[in-house]
């Protein structure tokens, strides 16, 4: 697989930051409640493709997991919301548990009481796990296909055990939220969905700053010097094991944020944020959006998955022919994603075989981009 | 503590069996520090694989590695490349969807956690660091270009000065002047030359002009054993090396 380090110019940025920020400021006003709930669903997916993009764009590490830590996200979400609104419930223990015949709160549901914990819960966990299993596989130098069937296997070890715990977190049903309490309003309502739109929103912009810093200068530089060429990186001095770890924790860290976002705007969690479908989707965003350019990522979960709502309203069970199209269609003829070609020569190619551009004489490098200017000074 | 301390690297008896296959046999081979060193051998000699013992790549089946007094064996590669082993590849393996400057940042980081990259901003003495390399390399005008869009012979110079970069006490470099124009290999043997004296090098190459322009020790290495040592005169003469490597002029 041939990487391609892209970086999008200052003003291609620009433009697409305004747009988002204005779209999001006027969606409230333009989108009924129904689509705008929808849409905030979406945003929060961007911040779970964020982290595959950190962890697979640029430093090469292709997880076909990261539902485990959305779920785990979500799971701690659900559990504060449960809790604090299982007052009129026997036991004041959340109502699910007397279909068990469960009458003592199970231990590791105590500490979600505080919100505090629970706040930090949502993705110190999740980066936990997500660290400890890193730490393992990278320590024992499994990597490329080997890694991304190892992940998928994980995936499906807490997809079956999330499924089988009924007497513990309701298993196979999942643990629901809209009709839980937060600051004495439903969470179902509309104004707290408004809210977690709103709040949906900063943090997109502000997981987009944060992995930004991480992947700008020495460090960002390393993870793909691992991407790239990863023997070379540890005979320099660095231990790779160490930097690995700490983005693919950083990557479940955003999951189980993205996760939570997740769970409380569409009213449940459920093991079926395990699947090994969905975690394969959140690639297939970043690939069809542009991997390697964090913005890419960002889009391609909200359009896509904007489009497939559409798309299956219209024409129910058509959206998988057309997601699988659209993959083959990236892997074939855009492997850089739909930014990376904005952003490469996919524009200018594109109006020469139509004739409308004249075709350059030399590298497009030299022409377009000005590496000459040195030559010239000589 | 070893009893050869005077040396700053010595290999002792080392064997490396790839299922059965000695690639290397045996093996003894020490430097001196400062000292200048030229590998050479037919292919197949084991070459790459005493490279590999050296760098933590491959464990030997016997024998020992000692450095600066120190065991290497069962370290890993970046535990010893921070002890003060560079090494440099066989073909130029440069970081090429990063600048120039960017690979020349990597190699003279220190310390090289993790958190010291994400926290801090390069020091300033690093920086020119690099800018003195960049002098050294003649790359200075494509300072922000990828590294990936540099010539074959930029590409090795680039590694050379990533190598130079880290420091190290000793400098293992394999086949630098492979595909590099005769003025290239040229300033490349006065490149190591100079290098040596404070830093000690070893140097892998089958280029015999390059290799006598290197005016060093030569270590003759055939079926991962040494076969030979001495100048290169000595060894252009000896008669077992002549039979399995340098093969006799036409009469």
């Amino acid at each position: 697989m041939e990487f391609k380090n892209l970086k999008l110019s200052k003003k291609t940025t620009f433009v697409i930051w305004v747009l988002i920020i204005a779209f999001i400021i006027a969606a409230p006003s333009i989108l009924p409640v129904f689509r705008l709930n929808l849409l905030g669903r979406y945003l929060s997916l961007a911040i779970v493709a964020l982290g595959v993009d950190l962890i697979w764009g640029f430093t090469g590490l292709l997880s076909l997991g990261q539902g485990i830590f959305f779920a785990l996200g979500g799971y701690c979400a659900a559990m504060y919301l449960q809790i604090t609104s299982s007052s009129e419930f026997p036991n004041n223990i959340p109502e699910f548990f007397g279909l068990y015949g469960v009458d003592n709160l199970p231990f590791f549901w105590e500490p979600f009481r505080s919100p505090i914990f629970s706040l930090f819960a949502i993705w110190v966990i999740p980066a936990l796990v997500a660290g400890i299993l890193g730490f393992l596989v990278f320590r024992n130098r499994i990597k490329g296909v080997y890694f991304s069937i190892l992940t998928q296997a994980a995936l499906l070890v807490f997809f079956n055990f999330f499924n089988g715990q009924q007497k513990l977190i309701n298993g196979t049903n999942g643990l629901k939220t809209d009709v839980t309490q937060l600051f004495g309003q439903m969470v179902g309502s509309e104004s707290i969905q408004r809210m977690f739109f709103w709040f949906t929103a900063l943090l997109v912009i502000a997981a987009w700053f944060f992995s930004k810093w991480v992947v700008k200068g020495r460090f960002g530089n390393i993870l793909i010097g691992i991407r790239d060429d990863e023997p070379r990186v540890r005979f320099t001095g660095y231990n790779p094991v160490l930097f690995k770890t700490i983005i693919f924790s950083i990557a479940g860290g955003l999951a189980g944020i993205s996760g939570a976002l997740y769970t409380v705007q569409s009213g449940i969690v459920s093991p079926q944020f395990m699947t090994v479908p969905f975690s394969i989707e959140m690639v297939i965003w970043v690939a069809v959006g542009g991997r390697g350019t964090l913005l890419g990522a960002i889009l391609g979960a909200v359009l896509i998955n904007y489009a497939k709502s559409l798309v299956s309203e219209a024409l129910p069970a058509s959206w998988m022919f057309i997601q699988g199209g659209l993959f083959i269609l990236v892997v074939t003829a855009l492997p850089e994603g739909v930014l990376g070609w904005v952003q490469g020569e996919g524009p200018r190619n594109l109006l020469q075989k139509f004739g409308l551009k004249r075709k350059i004489e030399t590298y497009p490098s030299l022409e377009i981009k000005n590496e000459t200017e040195g030559l010239k000074n000589e | 503590m070893n009893k050869n301390t005077n040396y700053l690297l010595s290999l002792e008896n080392i064997t490396v069996s790839f299922e059965g296959f000695l690639a290397l046999n045996d093996l003894n081979l020490s430097l001196k520090k400062g000292e200048l060193r030229a590998v050479i051998g037919p292919n197949g000699a084991g070459k790459t694989t005493f490279l590999d013992v050296i760098t933590g790549k491959v464990n030997p089946t016997k024998g020992d590695v000692f450095f600066k007094g120190k065991s290497l064996i069962g370290k890993k590669e970046h535990k010893i490349a921070r002890l003060g082993v560079g090494r440099k590849f066989q073909s130029p393996r440069v970081f090429e969807n990063l600048t120039v400057k960017e690979n020349l940042e990597i190699s003279v980081s220190t310390p090289k956690s993790p958190l010291n990259l994400i926290n801090k901003n390069i020091k300033n003495d690093q920086l020119d660091e690099i800018e003195h390399l960049m002098k050294v390399i003649n790359l200075s005008k494509k300072i922000n270009s990828k590294a990936g869009a540099l010539s074959h012979g930029q590409k090795q110079w680039l590694e050379i000065a990533m190598l130079l970069g880290q420091k190290p006490d000793l400098m293992l470099v394999d086949e630098p002047v492979a595909g590099l124009t005769d003025e290239e290999t040229d300033l490349t043997a006065d490149l190591l030359k100079s290098l040596s004296g404070e830093n000690t090098v070893v140097v892998i190459d089958h280029d015999m002009e390059f290799i006598r322009r290197l005016d060093s020790n030569v270590s003759v290495l055939n079926q991962g054993t040494v076969l030979c040592e001495g100048t290169m005169d000595t060894v252009q003469n000896d008669k077992k090396v002549i039979d399995v490597y340098l093969g006799r002029p036409e009469e």
